[in-house]
Parts: structure tokens; C-alpha cells; sequence
């Protein structure tokens, strides 16, 4: 019940307020309210993150490669997490970021193809440029009402003979390119991914887009603190996804040995 | 202070919903025609994205909007301008005039005046007496009809030479003779190439590719500009044409 008679609308006689000099910003507000608003908590800062996505174009399709390190600050929390998602039969997406917003996103992206496919069972299905399209309004739209889903998002695909690789982010920002990477990759491995497919995707094999990738793993590896030399790639191409099993990286630390520190340090 | 609080809140970090992308747009009316550039480069901070994102899009056949500065608030408001025009076509069975354009664009950028769209938009185009326009805006919505205009990243360093080179700032006419009014087209797009490969040289977020969109009034040609790939839906009308040039990319 509301115990404010000006709230109730024009009175039935002018006995009450005639003139409506009650002015409305001084009413008071009585309507119903959510208790909890205020304590309701949104995403200011990644939790359990993932490092970089590295993505690349070849000659048949898209290839991307995560680790499997989920961190806790900088501590390796969890060392045999998935990061990359196989969404319908020509997508995968892969995400560095909170990995509790992207285990979010995998069930969201679920749900929308249980909807879209399964349900609806038209025959149409969603390829990697559906999948882009509605992550990056899912995101634009949580950035825009100030609660933004952290994460950097690679998606790629290929679809009717089209290979398409995009970028989404927290921001709702997207772009596209033949090698895409994120985070701490996009200052790493982007400049290694470029030298080495930049305007030559069509000659790239799987063998060769293979030796591309784990090598710029291996560099991410011994420069970022956060990440770990278990890591898996995935390929899309004309026959589908295929997600490898967690493999391990070769790394080379015999030179460590000769290293006598920096600096005045020369012994 | 007086009146302040004694205590204070611990400094939160604050998620910031805008980000800068760089590149530059850039628009030049003529007497018949308007052309409407940008570069291709997309970036952020030190990082460059993609060297392939376009700025600048055609609207109709006879408009073309240019939008710089937070990509993905830019990509959203082409896309709801464009959205705007396809009901405008469905509703009178025409393309809706430029200088209309121009001021719904400027409701739209204004019905977000409080959580505001972060992107300069430059509208070129023709206007229904045939004349080429062009029509800049800040990010709320003001906005005015201009001869020359160019924004983003390079804007401090392409506005002053389009003042010097469309305008004629600072310079003085041969004796007895006056400044042109309008410039041929050929003049105008060597102005444009001349000023994005300047910007490149000068500022690190400009680069990479060049996408000048030429649109022409009704029954005026390329004369001599051939290279252009015509993307108008007519050919019998205003006619958009987009001509796209290598910048570099360091």
C-alpha cells in the first residue's frame, strides 16, 4: 500500500492539490524495489584468467592454439583447463580472459545452438560468422550497461569454403586479419604471425602452420609468466573441428647455464 | 577541503567502457561530387589490430558516412544508421536525401547524450540541388554543412593543410585573379592521397591501406579517375564510386 496520497493521480475532487503544486521531483518514490540492488556484484576485475589465443589463416582453414594454464593471480591454479570451444560443426572459439565469464559463454553459445539448430531444425545452421556476429553484440550489449563479460575472444571457422577469423573483446571491439593473437600474444607472437603468413595463407600446409604455432607457444612461454607448456591446437577446415588432446611443449634451457646475470654481474 | 567527507574511500578501479582506435577520415565537397576517405588501420595503443577495418561506408547512393574513434561504438552506429535508412526506403519507396541523413544522425548521436557514442562521424555526399556536401559531427550530435573537414588521430595535422589547400588560407591569388570556388576532382583526390600519406608519415595510428569513396551527382562521370570500382545500386542517378590506395605499414 501506498501511504502517499499525492502518488495516487489527480484526486477525484480538487479538494486535494488542486493546482498540482506538489512539484513530481519531490514525490516520493514508492514503487517496488529491488533490495539486493545495491549489492549486486558485476565483473571489475578478471579473477581466474586465461593468457593469450593465437589464431592464423592457412592453406586449408583456420588453426588456434591456447594453453591450458587457468591462473589465480600469478598463481598456476589450474594447469589442465580447456580454452578452446568447439561451437556447432565449423566453429571454434577460444578465450583468454575470466575464465568463469567464458565457462558463461560456453553455455550461453550451447543454448543458442540447441535453439537455433536443434529446435528450430530448418536446416540452416550457424557458422563462424553467426557465431562472431552474436558474441560481439552479447558483448558490446554487457559493456554498454557497465557489466562487461572480461574476456578476449578469438573465433574462427570455415563454412560453404569460407575460412573467417575475428576478434571480439570485453569492449565489444571486433576486427579480422589472417593472424590474430591475445593479450600478452598480441606483443609477442602477433609480430612472429605476421612474418610468417602475412600475404602467404595459401601456402601454408597443416605442417607448416603446425611449426608456426608452436613456436610462437614456445616464445610465449619462456617470456610470459603466465602462461604453461601444455597447450592445445585446433584446426577447422572443409572436414570439420578437431581439438587435440593437451600436448607438451619442447623447450630448450641449456643456455641458462652459461647466463652469469645482467649488468655489472660478469662472474 | 571544507565540507568534504574526512573519509576516504579507497580508489577503485573503474571499468572503462570506451577505448580509441585510432586512424583518420577525411571529406572533401566539390561542385558535383564529394569525396569521403579514411585509413584502413585499426589500433589500440601501440598494438595494431588489423590493417584492414573500414571506416567509411556507403550509405546510399548518394550519401557516404566516414566514422573514427571507439570502433566498436562506431561499427554499432553505422549499423543502426543503416538499419534507420531501411525503414526510410521500406516507408516512401526512395532513398532518403542527404541533408535529412544529416540531421538524423544528429538525433541519434543525441538520444545517447548521456552514455554518448565515442566516434567523429564525417557525412559526404550529394545534396538534392546536385551539389557535393559534406556534413561533420562531433560525438554528441552537433553538427554543420562544411566544404573540407577531416578527423581522428591526424585531424591536428590534415585539417591545416586542407585549410591551406581547399581554402586557401594563407595564400595570396596571381594578381588580378581570384582563388577558385570549387575543385576539379582530380585536384581534390591527389589533395586526399597527399594527406593520408603525410598523416602516415607523421602519426603512428595512421597507415596501411587508403578507402577513398568518390560519389558523383547525377550525370557527371569519372573523367579520367577509370581505376574506380563503381558500387552504386543504379547507375541512372548518383553514382558511388570507391578507389583504394596502399599506405604504409610501419
Amino acid at each position: 500500500m501506498d501511504h502517499f496520497p499525492t502518488n495516487w493521480g489527480r484526486p477525484r475532487n480538487d479538494a486535494f492539490d488542486a493546482y498540482n503544486t506538489y512539484p513530481f521531483h519531490v514525490r516520493p518514490d514508492n514503487g517496488p524495489r529491488d533490495a539486493f540492488a545495491d549489492n549486486v556484484q558485476r565483473t571489475q576485475q578478471p579473477i581466474v584468467t586465461g593468457t593469450s589465443v593465437l589464431a592464423l589463416k592457412y592453406k586449408d582453414g583456420i588453426m588456434m592454439a591456447a594453453d591450458c594454464l587457468a591462473s589465480y593471480g600469478s598463481l598456476a591454479r589450474f594447469k589442465d583447463i580447456q580454452r578452446l570451444h568447439e561451437v556447432g560443426k565449423f566453429t571454434v572459439i577460444g578465450a583468454s580472459g575470466d575464465m568463469s565469464d567464458y565457462q558463461y559463454l560456453q553455455t550461453t553459445l550451447d543454448e543458442l545452438l540447441i535453439s537455433e539448430e536443434i529446435t528450430a531444425a530448418d536446416g540452416h545452421s550457424l557458422g563462424p560468422v553467426e557465431i562472431h556476429e552474436y558474441l560481439s553484440r552479447l558483448m558490446y550489449g554487457r559493456r554498454s550497461r557497465l557489466n562487461p563479460l572480461w574476456n578476449s575472444i578469438l573465433v574462427g571457422g570455415v563454412k560453404d569454403g569460407k575460412s573467417f577469423l575475428a576478434y571480439v573483446d570485453l569492449l565489444g571491439t571486433t576486427y579480422s586479419s589472417s593472424t590474430l593473437a591475445t593479450g600478452y600474444g598480441a606483443y609477442i607472437a602477433q609480430p612472429l604471425l605476421r612474418k610468417a603468413v602475412e600475404g602467404r595463407e595459401m601456402d601454408i600446409d597443416e605442417n607448416e602452420a603446425r611449426k608456426i604455432m608452436t613456436d610462437c607457444l614456445r616464445v610465449l612461454f619462456y617470456r610470459d609468466a603466465r602462461s604453461l607448456n601444455k597447450y592445445q591446437i585446433a584446426t577447422v577446415t572443409d572436414s570439420g573441428v578437431a581439438i587435440s588432446p593437451s600436448m607438451e611443449l619442447g623447450t630448450q634451457w641449456g643456455f641458462a647455464e652459461g647466463i652469469r646475470g645482467y649488468g655489472a654481474q660478469t662472474q | 577541503m571544507p565540507g568534504t567527507p574526512s573519509i576516504q574511500r579507497p580508489t577503485q578501479h573503474q571499468f572503462n567502457p570506451y577505448s580509441d582506435n585510432g586512424g583518420t577520415i577525411l571529406a572533401i565537397a566539390g561542385a558535383d561530387f564529394s569525396i569521403i576517405a579514411g585509413d584502413t588501420r585499426q589500433s589500440e595503443g601501440y598494438n595494431i589490430q588489423t590493417r584492414y577495418a573500414p571506416k567509411v561506408f556507403r550509405l546510399t547512393d548518394r550519401a557516404v558516412l566516414a566514422v573514427n574513434g571507439f570502433a566498436a561504438d562506431g561499427n554499432m552506429f553505422v549499423k543502426k544508421v543503416k538499419q534507420r535508412l531501411e525503414w526510410y526506403r521500406h516507408a516512401h519507396a526512395k532513398d532518403m536525401p542527404l541533408r535529412a541523413i544529416a540531421r538524423l544522425i544528429q538525433t541519434m548521436l543525441y538520444a545517447q547524450r548521456f552514455f554518448p557514442y565515442y566516434v567523429y562521424n564525417i557525412l559526404g555526399g550529394i545534396e538534392e540541388d546536385g551539389s557535393g556536401a559534406v556534413y561533420s559531427f562531433d560525438p554528441v550530435g552537433s553538427y554543420e554543412r562544411e566544404t573540407c573537414r577531416a578527423a581522428g588521430a591526424a585531424q591536428s595535422l590534415v585539417q591545416p593543410f586542407l585549410d591551406n589547400q581547399v581554402y586557401f588560407k594563407n595564400q595570396v591569388p596571381p594578381p588580378g585573379r581570384a582563388h577558385p570556388t570549387h575543385l576539379p576532382l582530380r585536384d581534390v583526390l591527389d589533395i586526399v592521397i597527399d594527406a593520408f600519406t603525410s598523416a602516415t608519415e607523421r602519426h603512428i595510428e595512421v597507415g596501411d591501406g587508403l578507402e577513398m569513396y568518390i560519389v558523383l551527382a547525377k550525370g557527371r562521370t569519372l573523367q579520367g579517375v577509370e581505376a574506380a570500382q563503381e558500387i552504386s545500386a543504379r547507375t541512372d542517378g548518383e553514382r558511388v564510386f570507391v578507389l583504394r590506395r596502399d599506405l604504409k605499414k610501419d
